[in-house]
């Protein structure tokens, strides 16, 4: 019987990407194209035609908009729905309709090249703004316009879109995704994108199978080609062969019954054969995931991601907007834990800040950044302890990398609170403040920084980055980014053991963790505390129930001695296979 | 007509959602209101209009009104900015 490898290694029609969101699917290619858009600068004969085209391709964005916006507002809150609302009292703008109308009359030229016009000139002017967040706002105006002129074009995407399509883009947008994920999509693939971007979020809070960051699946595939979606592997096969349909079409259904019985799993706690138990957070990147979160079985929130909210509302949410966004997350799983990072900006996840850096990745960025920006920071500091009433919430800094970062930024928070009691607010006296750990520097001073903080966390997508001095988004050294490398693993273990001298929760939040061959080796290495995507964590549990403690202690000995990553992953592999536990993607 | 110069007093400055309670507030006035800033000059029904005026905590912004109603308009346009759009 052939395994994923061997398919994998003989297939010529595969393209490589990010495993974004797990599951497999086979369907129809549905190429979500907006770049094709093209304006058609035709003349007119009939006036009055034209402005009923027009009227009724007003009236036809906002019915979509309509949609957009309450499914928006019911997945991403009130707050972050506001942009919709504007781009919906864009189509009621007076004064641009008129002047669209009397261009049509004047200039007796098609609709869509005097919207498309008219709405540029708008843009142009907020391209040329100073600030950065008008500037912005110009890719905002992108959707209305381009919504209005798809639909005079009678365009209608959505029609389009069987049952069982696929669909593949060079990127969406938050508007894109959501308005697809209803119309029965059953798979994402992306040129662009990684765990973070939105079609990756909703991918994982929907549980659609997703690829991301394939570089060019979009020149490889055409409208209608069947495509086989490996969200475990993070494989896409074009056209695929008979054989492959067969195997891929067995794995889904098997897949189908292994996740009825993953259910079984949701309210049994995640303790090794021996005793010993293992707590299991999610990591969530928008409110909307709450959902998953609850059903997941998790014990809390141990990351959540609060840069997305400045993402998806493409402007800084003020104090009392954020203070809606943490409460309701943290009444949502009162009274498990609830922990909110800090805005990590910089580097590759947000670009709203207009600093030009040659090295983004070495320069302004987590809590670099926030010192440098005390009204941002102080004004999300004052939201998360307003949002820490119920004593359920914690708060963590990123990207720590010297003392001093944490002592200023505890004094700040003590300066927050001594406001916020003046102002006669409620808030957590003795909320708790952690630390990510995610910079070499922060790995060798482990105790020493615990001694200062009452809670780490291990963020292992920065540190194996920066630990390995590699870019992971460079595909000509990203080879060498090695969850499983001994320096890695010799770090980890270095942070856990230094760490539990000073008796801090320590818990683990990178994406390793969602990998079932890394838990053995986790819980080995002394981890008590996983956090992950919601989604992931049925099958991290089941793992975590075969477990024996004893023996991962042994392992993680074991692969503490090794010399290359290939010893690592072969002693992790004949771990499972010795112990007689399958992981998900060899079971399916 | 009325013409009178306000402050931005909100930190987060005329972002989106101030932006559009702006227009919705002019929309229900019979009145002209235009709000200039930087040589624009911006029609104050006009959202897309009002998107493009870049405004942070502490500029300032002439506005001016001229109708009938623009009174009562302005009455509850400046009041709103001296409010700083209900914001901190």
């Amino acid at each position: 019987m052939k395994n994923f490898k061997h398919i994998y290694k003989e297939a010529e029609n595969k393209v490589q990407g990010i495993a974004a969101a797990p599951g497999i699917v086979i369907g129809k290619v549905y190429l979500f194209t907006k770049e094709k858009l093209e304006v058609s600068h035709g003349a007119i004969t009939d006036v009055e035609e034209a402005k009923l085209n027009l009227e009724e391709a007003i009236k036809q964005s906002k019915k979509e908009l309509t949609k957009v916006f309450s499914i928006a507002r019911e997945k991403m809150g009130e707050e972050r729905a506001a942009i919709f609302e504007a781009q919906m009292m864009i189509l009621d703008d007076p004064v641009l309709l008129e002047t669209i109308e009397k261009r049509i009359e004047n200039e007796k030229k098609l609709p869509e090249f005097i919207v498309y016009d008219e709405i540029t000139k708008y843009q142009d002017i907020m391209k040329h703004s100073k600030e950065s967040y008008i500037k912005e706002r110009a890719h905002d105006i992108d959707d209305i316009k381009n919504r209005i002129i798809r639909n005079l074009q009678k365009k209608r995407w959505q029609s389009k879109i069987t049952h069982d399509s696929i669909v593949v883009s060079d990127m969406l947008t938050p508007a894109d995704t959501l308005l697809l994920s209803r119309s029965n999509v059953k798979g994402f693939v992306t040129d662009h994108g990684g765990l973070t971007s939105h079609a990756a979020i909703i991918s994982r809070s929907l549980n659609i199978p997703a690829v991301v960051g394939t570089h060019n699946i979009t020149k490889h595939v055409s409208e209608g080609d069947t495509i086989i979606v490996d969200g475990f592997h993070g494989y896409v096969l074009i056209n695929p062969s008979d054989e492959q349909i067969k195997f891929f079409t067995e794995k889904s259904e098997h897949l189908v019954q292994l996740q009825k019985g993953l259910e079984e799993f949701k309210d049994k706690p995640a303790v090794t054969i021996d005793g010993r138990q293992i707590m299991l957070y999610a990591n969530v990147d928008v409110s909307g995931e709450i959902d998953i979160v609850v059903s997941s079985g998790s014990n809390g929130i141990g990351l959540f991601r609060t840069e997305q909210i400045l993402e998806e509302q493409s402007e800084f949410p003020t104090e009392d907007e954020q203070v809606r966004i943490y409460s309701n997350l943290s009444s949502r799983i009162y009274p498990n834990m609830l922990t909110i990072r800090a805005f990590d900006i910089g580097g590759d996840k947000f670009k709203l800040l207009d600093y030009s850096e040659s090295n983004p990745f070495l320069g302004l960025r987590g809590i670099r950044l926030l010192l440098e920006n005390l009204n941002l920071f102080k004004t999300q500091i004052r939201a998360v302890l307003r949002a820490s009433q119920n004593r359920n919430v914690q708060f963590m800094l990123p990207m720590i990398s010297i003392m001093a970062e944490i002592r200023k930024s505890k004094e700040i928070i003590e300066e927050c609170k001594a406001e916020l009691k003046k102002e006669k607010h409620h808030y957590d006296k003795h909320i708790k403040v952690g630390i990510m750990v995610e910079t070499p520097a922060a790995a060798v001073m482990t105790k020493e920084f615990a001694n200062e903080v009452d809670f780490l966390s291990v963020g292992t997508n920065d540190l194996i980055q920066y630990l390995m001095a590699v870019d992971r988004g460079n595909d000509l050294v990203s080879y060498l980014y090695q969850e499983f490398s001994p320096a890695v693993i010799r770090t980890l273990h270095h942070i856990v053991t230094e760490g539990n001298k000073t008796k801090k929760e320590i818990s683990f939040c990178g994406e390793m963790a969602a990998d079932t061959l890394a838990i053995p080796l986790l819980v080995g290495l002394g981890y008590k505390s996983l956090s992950m995507s919601p989604a992931t964590i049925p099958y991290a549990k089941r793992i975590i129930r075969y477990l024996n403690y004893e023996h991962t202690k042994k392992l993680a000995e074991e692969c503490l001695t090794c010399h290359t990553e290939i010893e690592i992953t072969h002693l992790l592999e004949k771990f499972f296979k010795d112990h007689s536990i399958t992981r998900t993607r060899q079971i399916i | 007509m009325i013409e009178t110069t306000v402050q931005i007093k909100n930190k987060a400055g005329l972002h989106t959602r101030p932006a559009a309670t702006i227009v919705k507030l002019a929309s229900k006035y019979k009145c002209d209101f235009y709000l200039a800033k930087d040589g624009l000059n911006i029609n104050g029904k006009s959202i897309i209009g009002v998107m493009t005026l870049a405004a942070e905590m502490g500029s300032e912004i002439t506005l001016t009104f001229d109708g009938p109603d623009e009174k009562e308009s302005s009455n509850e346009i400046v009041d709103f900015f001296n409010r700083g759009f209900d914001e901190p």
